[in-house]
């Protein structure tokens, strides 16, 4: 029978697979971005779980709020990356030292 | 017995997904298995029993912000092989630190004495009490119960970021073009009779 040890397992290594692809991708800014929405949605499967395996829906609602902070984060930091762009005229993430001249 | 072949499916697919998103060297189809990825993860909660939630997850995220992706990734100009440079060189440093992680966290997992019923609870309802049984509320009532009652601050503010995320991705990316022919509300609702209108009396068969 599966119980909640799977579920946390499966939600331990998206995160881990999520923290990997920052450090391997970290010159593409986009596929930086997926791994964050990757790592939330570990944390998330692990809300839920713990939520169903006590009997309490706080983590759910918590779960909620991930969803709803995780959806706000895309849309502002793909806003950003579309001005830099427009600036730039490429995302190179190395080059973004503006602020430090 | 169905169940479990189902967590299987789904959990390997997350797991195959996620790795693909990270690996595949073009974007898009990173963002296509991230799609897979959430679609799995539905699942997954679906199994576990969150129905609001997985209904959640493939609207929102499969339905807007993986779109999202897509566009952007479309959109961008980029040389993405240039970008794809310097993987292999950090693939070690990343391999170990993901494997400490997931040992880390499994141990956790592990070495944690669960109560003699291991087994998820299957419905819940509402806050503290745990709602087994026939007469049971389903999994989206039980969660309305308490959303729009004892949490119904954290829904306002959810609202509020999303509204902030929605003006703020907005006052971003917005450009004042030049030359572009736009309609001036102002103006048209300010002209009077007197400019607007000319009368002229026109003889016949000649013209103005």
């Amino acid at each position: 029978m599966i119980g909640l040890g799977h579920y946390l397992t499966v939600a331990a290594i998206l995160f881990a697979i999520g923290m990997a692809g920052i450090f391997l991708n970290r010159k593409n800014i986009i596929v930086i971005l997926m791994s964050i929405e990757l790592m939330l949605l570990a944390v998330n499967i692990n809300l839920v779980a713990f939520s169903q395996f006590w009997g309490d829906l706080t983590g759910q609602v918590f779960a909620f709020m991930v969803l709803t902070v995780a959806a706000a984060e895309a849309a502002v930091g793909l806003a950003i990356l579309v001005s830099y762009f427009r600036n730039r005229g490429d995302i190179a993430v190395e080059d973004a030292n503006l602020m430090k001249n | 017995m169905i169940a479990t072949i189902a967590f299987y499916i789904f959990a390997c697919a997350a797991i195959a997904s996620g790795f693909m998103v990270v690996a595949s060297k073009n974007p898009v189809h990173s963002v296509l298995f991230l799609i897979s990825a959430f679609v799995a993860a539905a699942g997954l909660f679906v199994l576990m029993g969150a129905e609001y939630l997985a209904m959640l997850l493939v609207v929102v995220y499969v339905g807007a912000v993986a779109v999202l992706f897509l566009f952007v990734v479309m959109m961008l100009d980029v040389d993405f092989v240039e970008l794809k440079q310097g993987f292999l060189q950090y693939l070690p440093i990343a391999a170990t630190i993901a494997a400490i992680v997931v040992i880390e966290l499994v141990f956790v997992v592990a070495v944690w004495v669960f109560p003699e019923n291991a087994e998820l609870a299957q419905p819940v309802s509402t806050v503290g009490q745990i709602g087994a049984g026939e007469n049971a509320p389903s999994n989206i009532e039980a969660l309305g119960l308490v959303l729009y009652t004892d949490y119904v601050h954290f829904f306002q503010i959810a609202g509020i970021i999303l509204l902030v995320a929605m003006i703020g991705a907005i006052v971003l990316t917005f450009r004042e073009r030049e030359g572009i022919k736009k309609q001036n509300v102002a103006d048209q609702t300010a002209r009077t009779r007197e400019e607007g209108v000319e009368i002229t009396s026109v003889k016949t068969g000649q013209g103005i």
